[in-house]
């Protein structure tokens, strides 16, 4: 398997559809060029306030964007988060993820090797669109000689062309018919070259008027920085060079052999008889820049700290709690994203084992055996503005527990670093904070982090975004019919694991009901969360879960109320403790699992055996959500409370 | 009641996928000669004698057109 998570920010802004559409465009590339066949996608998206009139223009171009060019491709799109808060909203976050399929002995590197081998360039033509869109050219200006006045850094994406380009590279892979392949993605040709001669160590001579062009009016300098999106870079040994041009031509694809791999050590880029650059690739590819950035922890982190949600007033009768459930339910983040999903095509191509609004999106990779990986993504912006290495690692562990809830035993991490600029130092301190956060919970977690990306000024004026890591966790499942569901079926017993504090600092409750953002994040425990996610796999392995769904953002009255939704069964549950916090408090390494009265003995077990406390709720049935001595509300009036928000905001 | 016409261009920069599409299908069904396709979107609004060009233009740019990515033209018919 391969995926990673990339960001599109910024020109999702400036142009929502396009801006997405392009996001997954080039994470879909950026699987490929590995060699893989891409098989799901998903998305990570953050938005400003829901009644804020710039979301209603962002919000659904992005979605139309991102469902547009997925389902053009026959992608299924299985998952992935909407959030809103005030902090995103002249900076929406749209964090693209991709999982490919190959054989570990098909892996193609990003490499150019062999003096004497062509470059073949192929896909799309090359356009004027997205020059400057990662660079400095934008601020050139075209008017003097009556070229246009402004090129636009806005890349319109292709979603046919893109199908055609990934059947093409899989026919020339399958063929064995390159030595390094490479995608153009920000700063287009002059960054694809570079890197594939310094991985390499050799030289490259690139002639770029010979670029298959869509306006001959472009200069070389444009042609070189152009981002026009659906373009791939081969090396091909000579005598393969003719089957390649002959694949490419099967599937419709453009492509240009647009000069060689030299032994000189330097990119030669020539435009008719005129040199244009000779330089050593590695000064381009690698020798970046080294920064030494000041950082310097937020001077009012100890205020805000300091500023606990124990002052918050709660609600203490039980028609406030009922009313406080309804109330949290309905909140923009908490409501059913069935508006955004519903738009995507979730179970193309027919290997779809789960999807939204299950923990994570299931895909079954062999049919013979039903092998299969599970896929979440997480991410917390409030925690991590109250701390940022706690809220990382709760991040880590909720896409850890998000993939175990399904059944499936995580295995590898990818991230996207979302953050305000990197010229503040207090900034810096956060994303310094984050990465070791992320780092440290890895090493306990066991999960290794393949990639991923890092997007900075990430913010309006001098008003950063809520620092926003967002984790993807893949999970491997031996068998996609195994996989465990959030709805219950009925007459089960419904346990909680794990335990349950008053934690409240950086909750949907204090933010969604006060406006509150205080306090420090819910307490990480990353043992636990491993003990609980060993219980959550070994159950489901031993077919002793009937259903299971994390406990995150609104807590057990959300978990509760999701799985009443999904499975249309009710429940009838008994509190332990106090029920204000029993419902609503975000304590991590929890979960609800649903297991036969007659299993609950031998799942009992398990969970002393692995050290997760298993505490009885109650029993699922029954057509109402029933909370002893507290509230009972029928599943239509849940229903109708937690689907409606997106729909009367953005139908 | 006056006609005025609005047509909707992607920027020639711009890449235009269905006019791609149309430009490919041409030789297949046998039309020759054609090196370009651009496709648009044509508009024709019947408008109140007293709304003036200018209120057009911002129709077009707020809501026929999509400025970022689009050019558009205005005339009376």
């Amino acid at each position: 398997m391969t995926f990673k998570i990339e960001s599109h920010n910024h020109p999702s802004y400036v142009e929502p559809y396009q801006g997405a559409a392009t996001g997954v465009g080039g994470i879909v590339r950026d699987i490929l060029t590995m060699g893989a066949r891409p098989v799901a996608v998903m998305d990570s998206l953050r938005f400003g306030r829901i009644d804020a009139p710039d979301t209603a223009r962002v919000l659904p171009g992005v979605v139309a964007g991102i469902g547009g060019y997925g389902n053009c491709l026959g992608l299924p799109n299985v998952g992935g988060e909407v959030y809103f808060d005030d902090s995103y909203a002249g900076n929406p976050l749209v964090n693209a993820l991709c999982v490919g399929v190959m054989r570990t002995d098909g892996i193609k590197l990003a490499k150019a090797d062999g003096p004497g081998n062509h470059v073949v360039l192929f896909g799309a033509r090359t356009g004027g669109d997205g020059i400057g869109g990662a660079s400095v050219l934008a601020s050139a200006t075209f008017d003097d000689d009556g070229k246009p006045a402004k090129r636009p850094s806005v890349q319109v994406g292709d979603p046919f062309t893109e199908k055609l380009l990934i059947e093409c590279c899989l026919a020339i892979f399958a063929a064995d018919l390159v030595v390094g392949i490479q995608d153009l993605g920000a700063a287009g040709l002059s960054c694809a070259i570079t890197e594939l001669a310094s991985a390499g160590d050799v030289g490259m001579r690139v002639r770029l008027d010979v670029v298959p062009l869509r306006d001959s009016s472009l200069a070389p300098e444009e042609i070189l920085m152009s981002e026009s999106q659906e373009r791939m870079c081969a090396v091909v040994e000579p005598e393969k060079l003719a089957r390649v041009l002959e694949l490419c031509e099967r599937w419709g694809v453009t492509a240009t052999a647009i000069g060689e791999v030299t032994d000189t050590g330097r990119v030669d880029i020539g435009w008719h008889n005129e040199q244009i650059a000779d330089l050593p690739p590695r000064s381009v590819a690698h020798d970046g820049p080294i920064y030494d950035r000041p950082i310097r922890r937020p001077d009012d982190l100890d205020a805000l700290q300091a500023d606990s949600p124990a002052v918050l007033r709660r609600p203490s009768t039980v028609d406030e709690l009922r009313e406080t459930l309804l109330r949290m339910i309905s909140a923009p983040n908490l409501a059913g994203k069935r508006w955004v999903t519903d738009q995507y095509d979730r179970y193309v191509q027919g290997n779809t084992a789960l999807a939204h609004p299950h923990d994570a999106g299931v895909i079954r990779i062999d049919e013979s055996t039903g092998l299969g990986v599970a896929v979440a993504t997480d991410g917390n912006g409030r925690y991590c503005r109250l701390d940022p290495y706690v809220g990382a690692q709760l991040a880590l562990a909720e896409a850890y527990r998000n993939v175990a809830a399904c059944g499936s035993r995580p295995v590898a991490v990818t991230d996207c670093l979302n953050f305000g600029s990197p010229e503040d130092p207090t900034v810096m301190w956060q994303f310094a904070e984050t990465v070791q956060g992320l780092a440290d919970g890895c090493v306990e977690l066991g999960t290794p982090v393949t990639g991923g990306n890092v997007s900075f000024y990430n913010q309006t004026g001098s008003t950063p975004i809520n620092p926003t890591p967002v984790i993807g966790m893949l999970g491997v499942i031996a068998d996609v019919a195994n996989r465990v569901r959030i709805g219950w079926p009925e007459g089960c017993r419904l346990l909680l694991l794990g335990s349950t504090r008053d934690e409240f600092g950086g909750s949907e409750w204090a933010w969604h009901v006060h406006g509150h953002l205080g306090g420090r994040p819910p307490t990480v425990d990353l043992a636990a969360e491993r003990a609980l996610a060993d219980v959550l796999v070994g159950a489901a392995d031993a077919g002793l879960l009937r259903a299971a769904h994390d406990l995150s953002d609104g807590g057990l009255a959300q978990a509760l109320v999701e799985s009443a939704i999904a499975g249309c069964v009710g429940a009838s549950v008994r509190l332990p403790g106090d029920p204000f916090v029993a419902l609503f408090s975000e304590s991590a390494a929890r979960a609800v699992v649903a297991v036969d009265p007659a299993e609950e003995a031998a799942f009992g077990d398990l969970c002393a055996g692995a050290g997760v406390v298993c505490t009885v709720l109650g029993e699922t049935g029954g057509s109402m959500l029933t909370v002893d001595g507290v509230f009972d509300v029928s599943l239509d009036e849940l229903r109708a409370a937690h689907k409606s928000p997106l729909p009367a905001r953005f139908d | 009641m006056a006609r005025v016409v609005v047509d909707v261009m992607l920027k020639p920069e711009i890449l235009d996928p269905q006019g791609q599409a149309i430009a490919q299908a041409l030789p297949r069904l046998g039309f020759g000669g054609v090196a370009d396709v651009r496709a648009g979107k044509h508009f024709v609004l019947d408008v109140d004698d007293d709304v003036s060009e200018q209120a057009v233009r911002e129709i077009a740019d707020t809501l026929l057109a999509n400025p970022v990515i689009e050019d558009f033209e205005v005339r009376a018919e």
